[in-house]
């Protein structure tokens, strides 16, 4: 092995099943450097390192550290911690009620006693290396989140790792406490420390890394040094398209075309929400499909989320059809024609535990009130009736949801939707994680819908399904609107470097 | 051959749909009391016709035994399925909110006096203050769980703590006793009907909540809201509001049984009166199928495991158990059933019939 | 910048900073204690000297000493994040067993002790392996002990009765006499003032208790486990191990605790400390230890214990003395202090909510 090498992965296969999520991934940390590992949701990024850190086993490929003869066996969180891989995740893993210094040494000792005055001075000496302004008695919920993310980073540095796997650590960070993150990040980069770093903030990676690894669909797309790969360039290797042929233009979506004196179906002016984005304005007319895009994090979902009232509205004005209206929770958004598909189907979609048919007419069933239920034949009527216009496959409308595949599933949503027969349509990612032809056979649905005058607001992550079916894309970047695009600037050149932001 | 080998597929198809029933485990509990009790004294099962001191004819047997007082818990079923769907926990306070129920009931009934000559208010009128008492103690546990976030089960402990003080203290720890004989006839017999009053109650009961279930939306936004409390929210509904109607509907049934329990001695002690029914009443719900974590329900099959609880009790009550061992009985089969329907054991039990399939087919 | 963060935390507005400092544990421990010494103090003021006598104070610590060893067992596992209501039962089936071996079987008095160790371990053994491995609620599980220990109470025997073994007798008259703080009552006999062993038992388990919470790995590995079961286990802890031990601790500790209350007694009968449990769950909670986990002290449990009884004392004292009256206040008072938590709680949720944004 190369004399500055740390850590070297090679030929990484995993399989789960039906899924090949890692197909012969390699992977050099050198001594001393920060490496950004990026791609899209779904790319393999958390996969690569849950097989580094021993979460999961591989199927195929080497693990090489230094100082070690050979490939080593990582079996466990705890194996990878012997071996000088320590690991912060975007969820803070340390104890809220325990003082910070225990936080620094739970469950390192074999000691049967604890001795706290040893503790709090170890403590107190570490936090001053590396200048982290906390006590070690202070209990760890009081500190701020960005403390508390770096005294994780500082127990993982104090077991003396040589590998530090940094997991989405500044999603929830502002900018003062990113900027002391990445002053701690430089310091252990100086002492020899290895540095993997996943985030999905571009700005974030241009400041402060040395190298980039990309990666799609569970392959690796390359390997490059900061300084020759421009953002434009590293957006669209994330999302696989080539510069070059980005001259595809958009799709066969014709140009919508607006009454010059009709209203808004729904207007928002200011909207923000408890979910940490900036105030934004955002309008849609009849019969428009428009979208939100940007990068995973970039405040998309939030957006909508905001607009159906599902996170606590904190401010804004919200007009339907020219007539003011207060949006406070879903219901309120529900009765006035708003429909929303959520982007976890799994936590906030479906009802796992109940029938494809009670899925389907839940929604409506809501707004018809607690006295009005459908009878049986009507609720099998209306779930024959879904399941046949959306062809959805499934044993039976008696069949628990949570039986079904990933886009029956999404498309019983929809027939949910489809069924309180919305004027503004909002979905969130319809088509992540589910197979080709249900992504299609959804971008034609959301296309008929709109032509038979629903306003229909897409989200997806990848870009040419919003191409085809969007004529107005609201970009976003860093949980702000930062621009609108309409017309001959639908093009993946112009989005992607819209994305991107910054220099070009 | 071929024919015989569908008739046996449909069988099996038969057989298979029958086990995975939800009623099928307490039906099947309940037939293996019965066998049971035929091996031991076929006598079990005789219902005689005799009259009563009043010279009223009654029904009398075990079976009528098992009927009449399994009413109250099957009418707490009710009440309790529907709290542990929304909420995912148990109402451990439905004993002592009997004994406040059951002490109102009387108050009204007896008024300063706590022995009157007359009744001193109409039933009715009694029967609806104890109504509104019981749902309002509902509402008080069902707002600490839905909107304080208190686990269903530490917050009713409250109420299972004060309780029986409180309904002591609402008759100032009085006992008072009820000497229209009109009043029995809730708890016993009316005259010149032999089945007991308290069957009739229950059934009553059971249609109502039947039917509510059918002319309202009660199944499908309590399952939703015990499934996926953040998915129903995005659906427009009110997981809390939800939780503290189920807790209402509870406090509703705690009335209803604190009437029969009432009626039943025409007094009321404050520290007997339905003791430990709400261990029968969760047993109950288990028994039914019901996952105690909430989500889907299956009130049929809660109100069958109430019977079978009662089937249980009258059972170990003829072969000479006393009243106060019982628990210990009830408590076993609580914990067997607990294990059994445990993730984790019903995991290795998968895990280990695969692997005895796959030697299977290796061999 | 990292420095001015520094000076700007301890320039804040003193006492409220302090305690908006200070940790979960520390501030409902302060909640406790100060409430517990205000109601003393209004006792003496309100109810006149009775309350001034120390007699008073260590009656008080006679007829609780039980409860206190139970608590403490209580506040082990609701740290640990669960809740063993099985205590009050499992103190019953002792005293039951222990009269029943003595009187009936002649047995000698320190076999009791065993047999009264031997059945609460039993118990946390069991309960500790259904909720700890089979990952079964710890509230079913012990709902159902407590049914079983009750009525195998009533199984090994149905008529209460007192013991009569003289060496038992004579060990449960032992008195300990606190040299100074007798009084002399109204025939102007100075009486000593005295506590009974299951005092000296119940403070010598709050002190090991205390310590072993303290200053031992396993005892930060209950607050590790309560505080946040997912980060325990990311940071190396056996979680499962853990959850099993405190229950069969706090099993051995309903052990311990069932015998002092059968040596308060002397009796054994079915309907023993009921209520027992929720008694222990409530000066837990009184106490400061929160319900979700993670946060508690076993000192406040202690002051919790003497809370709930003070109050008890006062409401009888005050002419109230109407059995219900006690069940009342103690709910009022477990109400009160799960509310304070609910409020403590969000309120601290809403700030970390705050500070995120």
């Amino acid at each position: 092995m190369e004399d500055n090498i740390v850590l070297k992965m090679r030929n990484i296969h995993k399989i789960f099943p039906g899924v090949r999520a890692l197909q012969g991934v390699d992977f050099t940390l050198r001594k001393g450097e920060i490496h950004a590992l990026m791609g899209e949701n779904g790319a393999g990024k958390s996969t690569l390192i849950k097989v580094l850190t021993g979460v999961y086993g591989k199927e195929e490929g080497e693990i090489f550290l230094e100082g070690k003869e050979g490939a080593v066996m990582i079996h466990s969180p705890q194996d990878a911690q012997k071996m000088g891989i320590s690991t912060v995740y975007q969820e803070i893993t340390l104890c809220p009620n325990l003082s910070v210094a225990e936080n620094m040494f739970i469950g390192r000792t074999d000691n049967v006693v604890q001795n706290w005055k040893k503790m709090n001075t170890d403590t107190e000496k570490i936090l001053q290396s590396l200048d982290i302004p906390a006590k070690p008695t202070q209990q760890l919920e009081s500190c701020s989140i960005a403390v508390q993310q770096m005294i994780a980073i500082a127990r993982a540095v104090d077991m003396e790792c040589k590998v530090l796997i940094l997991d989405e650590p500044t999603s929830s960070l502002d900018e003062q406490e990113v900027a002391k993150l990445f002053k701690l990040m430089r310091d252990l980069r100086s002492r020899g420390v290895g540095i993997i770093f996943v985030t999905h903030f571009l700005d974030q990676v241009y400041e402060v890394c040395d190298r980039i690894t990309v990666m799609r669909d569970g392959k690796l797309v390359g390997e490059y040094p900061i300084k020759d790969l421009p953002r434009v360039q590293l957006v669209s290797k994330m999302l696989g398209k080539e510069l070059d042929d980005l001259s595809d233009i958009k799709g066969n979506q014709q140009a919508f075309k607006k009454d010059a004196d009709a209203v808004p179906v729904f207007e928002a002016q200011g909207l923000v929400s408890d979910a940490g984005i900036k105030p934004f304005d955002f309008h849609i007319d009849k019969g428009e499909v428009n979208g939100f895009t940007g990068l995973l994090g970039s405040g998309r979902s939030e957006c909508v989320r905001s607009i159906f009232g599902a996170d606590r509205v904190m401010g804004g004005t919200v007009k339907m059809k020219g007539k003011s209206v207060k949006i406070s929770k879903p219901l309120d958004a529900m009765k006035n024609g708003i429909a929303y598909l959520p982007e976890d189907r799994k936590m906030d979609g479906i009802v796992g535990d109940l029938s494809v048919r009670d899925n389907i007419i839940l929604a409506q069933q809501v707004l018809k009130g607690f006295f009005k239920p459908f009878s049986k034949a009507e609720a099998n009527k209306v779930a024959d009736e879904y399941i046949k216009l959306l062809n959805i496959k499934t044993a039976s409308k008696d069949t628990p949801i949570k039986s079904l595949s990933g886009g029956n599933q999404q498309k019983v949503i929809l027939a949910r939707w489809l069924f309180t027969h919305p004027e503004y349509l909002i979905l969130d990612e319809p088509t992540r994680g589910i197979d080709v032809g249900t992504k299609v056979d959804i971008q034609k649905l959301v296309l008929k819908l709109a032509s038979e005058g629903m306003s229909v607001t897409f989200i997806s992550s990848e870009l040419d399904e919003m191409l085809r079916t969007c004529s107005r894309l609201v970009v976003m970047r860093d949980r702000k609107v930062v621009g609108e695009l309409t017309g001959q600037d639908l093009n993946q050149t112009t989005v992607m470097s819209t994305i991107a932001g910054g220099d070009k | 051959m071929g024919k015989s080998e569908t008739v046996k597929a449909n069988n099996s198809n038969f057989l298979m749909k029958l086990v995975k029933n939800q009623c099928f485990i307490p039906l099947a509990a309940l037939l293996l009391l019965a066998l049971i009790n035929l091996v031991a004294d076929p006598a079990f099962f005789k219902i005689s016709l005799g009259y009563n001191a009043a010279g009223n004819p009654v029904l009398s047997g075990f079976l009528i035994t098992i009927l009449d007082s399994g009413s109250e818990l099957a009418i707490l079923a009710i009440g309790m399925t529907l709290v542990t769907a929304a909420s995912g926990g148990q109402d451990i306070s439905v004993g002592a909110a009997i004994a406040i129920a059951g002490s109102v009931l009387l108050r009204v009934l007896c008024g300063d006096n706590s022995r009157p000559e007359t009744l001193q208010a109409p039933i009715i009128v009694a029967f609806l203050v104890s109504c509104v008492v019981a749902m309002l103690f509902g509402a008080f546990n069902g707002v600490l769980v839905a909107y304080f976030k208190i686990q269903p089960m530490i917050a009713t402990l409250i109420l299972f703590t004060a309780g029986r003080s409180i309904a002591a203290w609402i008759n100032n720890n009085e006992l008072p006793v009820i000497s229209d004989p009109s009043f029995k006839y809730y708890g016993e017999f009316i005259p010149g009907i032999p089945i007991p009053t308290p069957v009739f109650i229950a059934v009553a009961c059971i249609i109502i909540i039947g039917i509510v279930l059918k002319v309202t939306n009660l199944r499908i936004y309590t399952q939703a809201v015990g499934i996926n409390q953040s998915s129903s929210r995005l659906n427009g509904l009110n997981p809390a509001l939800i939780k503290v109607l189920a807790f209402v509907i509870l406090g509703l049934c705690v009335a209803v049984v604190g009437l029969i329990k009432v009626s039943r001695i025409s007094s009321i002690n404050y520290s007997v009166i339905a003791k430990d029914i709400e261990m029968d009443a969760i047993l109950a719900v288990a028994l039914g199928g019901n996952a105690l974590s909430g989500g889907k329900f299956n009130m049929t099959a809660s109100i069958i495991g109430a019977y079978v609880i009662q089937f249980l009790t009258t059972t170990l009550y003829k072969f000479q158990v006393q009243s106060d061992a019982l628990p210990a009985y009830k408590a076993v089969v609580v914990i067997v059933l607990v294990i059994v329907s445990a993730p984790t054991v019903r995991e290795y039990f998968s895990s280990l019939t695969k692997k005895m399939k796959l030697s299977k087919e290796v061999a | 910048m990292a420095k001015t963060d520094k000076k700007a935390a301890p320039a804040g507005n003193g006492l409220a900073n302090k305690l908006r400092n200070a940790s979960d544990t520390n501030l409902l421990l302060s909640i406790t204690v100060i409430v517990f010494f205000l109601m003393y103090i209004g006792a003496i003021v309100f109810q006149g000297s009775g309350f001034l006598k120390p007699q008073t104070f260590f009656n008080i610590l006679n007829n609780n000493a039980a409860l206190i060893i139970l608590a403490c067992g209580l506040s082990l596992v609701m740290i640990t994040g669960g809740i063993d209501i099985s205590v009050g039962g499992i103190t019953a089936l002792i005293s039951m067993c222990c009269a029943v071996y003595l009187d009936y079987k002649g047995g000698n008095v320190f076999v009791s002790v065993l047999i009264a160790l031997a059945i609460g371990l039993a118990f946390g053994l069991f309960q500790g392996f259904l909720v700890a491995y089979l990952d079964i609620q710890p509230f079913i599980v012990t709902l159902a002990g407590m049914f079983f220990a009750r009525g195998m109470t009533t199984i090994v025997n149905t008529k209460p009765f007192n013991v009569e073994n003289e060496a038992f007798k004579a060990l449960k008259m032992t008195r300990i006499i606190m040299p100074g703080m007798g009084s002399v009552n109204k025939k102007g006999v100075y009486i000593d003032a005295y506590v009974e062993i299951g005092v000296i038992i119940a403070i010598l388990v709050v002190i090991v208790m205390f310590c072993l919470l303290r200053w031992t790995k396993l005892g930060r590995s209950f607050y590790a486990v309560g505080g946040n079961m997912q980060s325990a286990l990311m940071l190396g802890i056996n979680v499962k191990r853990t959850k099993f031990i405190s229950h069969v601790l706090c099993g051995l500790l309903a052990g311990i605790g069932g015998f002092v209350y059968f040596l308060h007694v002397g009796s054994g009968s079915a309907s023993h400390a009921s209520g027992a449990e929720m008694d222990a769950i409530a000066s837990s909670i009184i106490g400061g230890t929160m319900l979700t986990g993670g946060v508690g002290n076993i000192v406040g449990t202690f002051f919790g214990v003497l809370s709930l009884s003070t109050i008890q004392n006062v409401v009888s004292s005050a002419g109230l003395d109407e059995a219900w009256w006690t069940g009342i206040t103690r709910a009022v008072m477990l109400c009160l202090f799960l509310l304070i938590q609910s409020v403590v709680m969000s309120a601290r949720k809403k700030r970390m909510a705050e500070a995120k944004n």
